[in-house]
């Protein structure tokens, strides 16, 4: 276990240094200056100049890449071009928001994902896993900002159920959870169709194991050896899709974030955009990357604790 | 005899009209019938945008402001007094270009890469895998805002995100076939008989491996028309005027308060696309190739 974890962790860290340096390509490669872009179209060519010399951008390629790298990794993402403050701690005040909305999303899509991923599975071919198949096609389907619209048209415009804007009153847990709700709706509704779908499919093929069979054998309560038998073994798959959720779901907040007023990452992002804020955006970036990269580790490191085939056949 | 002789005909038939077979057998499944039915629809509107819209889909008039669904205007004017249908039929053009042309182009980068990946020496394969690897770790909106605010909101920008994102899973796919035909017997035989390295990926591997990329992407559709969408709203895609599903939803969202109908118009069009496209492709890939399922 301990091997297969170090060389997880090393592939990981590999795979961040490796997206350090496409991010750096890419501002390199793109055309745009980031100095001008900073500065914006009323710069003077001293002014660009100036602050080309003071980012750097006049030194050799390799020198640029290294200075980037090597600061990153010591958690140094340079200083916001506004306030001057580090980019790091700014991007670490908002990223609780995300966080918090993103496990209320994956709460919804576990809480309601693997239910109707086991009922469709024992009802196989019925009416009900037809009608659990299509719709979760369908929430699969939809892109998640057309369904945060949606909701805030219907539940808080229209019915006025629940607050349009903002994460609710600091402090008030109550106000905080219900600004959570339609958000994290939003952007869960997929993931419960992608679960449903996976749940099935994998339980389909755990009930065919000898140890079901036995079990039948025994006479034990059929929904019994789904919850208790099964589903332990059919869940694996989810917790890598979750993993990989992860960083779709990150995505998906920038939207929710910003359609429902929440502060977070993504709205940081959107809104550093729009005022040129160009260490902002890259060093955001870099944080969700490292942090979804992360996550993909620990996935694979509990699926490797659970399951000693994956342990094996990694190398 | 007699079961050959029941079984002869419709083999025939196949092969005379392949397309017609794969047709009814599309239409068979309830899914695939609705989601073609729904793909159609998109299409036409989008080809016959000119002759079915009944405004200039930019003509302001503000005197007709924030109006509901009437004959005059089926799904009610925004918040300019532009009529929103043909908004919508000319927003058609704009996503179907979108996520066509950028397919296709990542389609095309895809099996390139691919092809090298798995066909070439194996220090060029390890590196082609971390840079696919690590260009899936960015989640994909942020990426889409770094290229956005470096190279500035754009069609081209939109064009760039979507390849940027969907190349590395197709030539992931594309590599991991290649290794396995790299050794198939033909191959072998190909190369004995001296055929050059471009001819035997172009004959004699990529034709066995293209039926199954192509149809996941044509599952990458609705995920694309998500993206150019997303990011017109955001204000980042495809630039006000011009009729974009987004831009019409980010209109909406701005006056929600005083009109539904816009929000409405804007969001109707690409929840029956990207429903069209996917229960198309899943029928597709349930009728051609069952071994994709669950992908």
């Amino acid at each position: 276990m301990f091997a297969y974890a170090m060389r997880r962790l090393g592939l990981g860290a590999t795979i961040i240094l490796v997206a350090m340096m496409i991010l750096f390509s890419m501002i390199y490669l793109i055309p745009g200056d980031p100095a001008s872009v900073a500065l914006g179209p009323r710069a003077t060519p001293e002014m660009i100049a100036e602050l080309r010399s003071r980012m750097g951008l006049d030194d050799p390629v390799l020198v640029q890449f290294w200075n980037f790298v090597s600061s990153a990794v010591q958690g140094n993402l340079g200083v916001e071009a506004l306030s001057g403050r580090p980019v790091l701690t700014v991007v670490m005040e908002q990223l609780p928001f995300t966080l918090a909305m993103v496990l209320c999303s994956i709460t919804w899509a576990v809480l309601l994902g693997i239910p109707l991923g086991c009922i469709a599975a024992v009802k196989r071919g019925g009416f009900v896993d037809r009608v659990i198949g299509v719709l979760s096609v369908a929430v699969i389907a939809v892109p998640s900002f057309v369904v945060a619209i949606y909701a805030l048209l219907l539940f808080a415009v229209h019915l006025k159920w629940l607050p349009a804007i903002g994460a609710g009153e600091s402090g008030n847990l109550k106000s905080q959870l219900m600004a959570l709700i339609l958000p994290s709706l939003a952007v869960g509704l997929g993931w419960i169709g992608y679960i449903a779908r996976l749940v099935r499919a994998s339980m389909l093929e755990t009930l065919e194991a000898g140890h079901i069979r036995t079990a039948r054998a025994f006479g034990l309560p059929e929904r019994w050896i789904i919850y208790n038998y099964a589903l332990r073994i059919a869940i694996l798959p989810t917790v890598t899709l979750l993993g990989v959720g992860i960083g779709h779901m990150l995505s998906s907040s920038v939207f929710a974030e910003i359609v429902f007023a929440r502060p977070g990452i993504g709205k940081l992002v959107y809104e550093a955009i729009s005022t040129r804020n160009y260490p902002l955006v890259t060093g955001a970036v870099l944080v969700t990357t490292a942090f979804f990269v992360l996550v993909n580790v620990l996935a694979d490191l509990v699926i490797g604790l659970l399951d000693p085939r994956v342990r094996a056949s990694f190398n | 005899m007699s079961e050959q002789a029941s079984i002869k005909p419709a083999a025939l038939r196949a092969r005379s009209f392949p397309g017609l077979a794969a047709l009814r057998k599309i239409l068979r499944e309830p899914m695939g019938f609705f989601g073609l039915a729904l793909v159609v629809l998109i299409l036409a509107s989008a080809i016959f945008a000119d002759l079915l819209a009944m405004y200039d889909p930019t003509k302001i008039a503000p005197q007709n402001r924030f109006q509901g669904p009437s004959l005059t205007h089926l799904l009610g004017t925004d918040h300019l007094g532009r009529d929103l249908l043909s908004r919508v039929l000319y927003g058609a053009r704009i996503a179907l270009l979108v996520a066509l042309g950028s397919t296709a182009l990542s389609l095309m980068l895809g099996i390139v890469l691919g092809l090298m990946a798995g066909y070439g020496p194996r220090w060029l394969d390890a590196f082609l895998l971390l840079v696919f690897d690590a260009m899936k770790s960015f989640p994909t909106i942020m990426l889409a805002l770094t290229i956005v605010t470096l190279a500035g909101p754009s069609m081209v920008s939109v064009v760039m995100v979507v390849v940027m994102v969907s190349v590395p899973g197709y030539a992931r796919i594309i590599r991991t076939q290649t290794i396995a035909m790299k050794t198939a017997e033909h191959v072998t035989a190909a190369r004995s008989m001296g055929a050059g390295t471009i001819r035997i990926l172009r004959v004699h591997i990529l034709p066995n491996i293209i039926g199954p990329i192509v149809i996941l992407a044509s599952m990458d559709v609705p995920v694309v028309i998500g993206i150019e969408a997303g990011l017109s709203f955001l204000g980042l895609g495809v630039r006000p005027p011009t009729p974009s599903w987004g831009t019409i939803l980010n209109d909406g969202f701005a006056n929600i308060r005083d009109s539904s109908w816009i929000v409405i118009a804007g969001g109707l069009p690409i929840i029956l696309t990207t429903l069209g496209f996917t229960f198309l492709g899943e029928t597709l890939r349930d009728v051609f190739d069952p071994r994709l399922k669950g992908r």
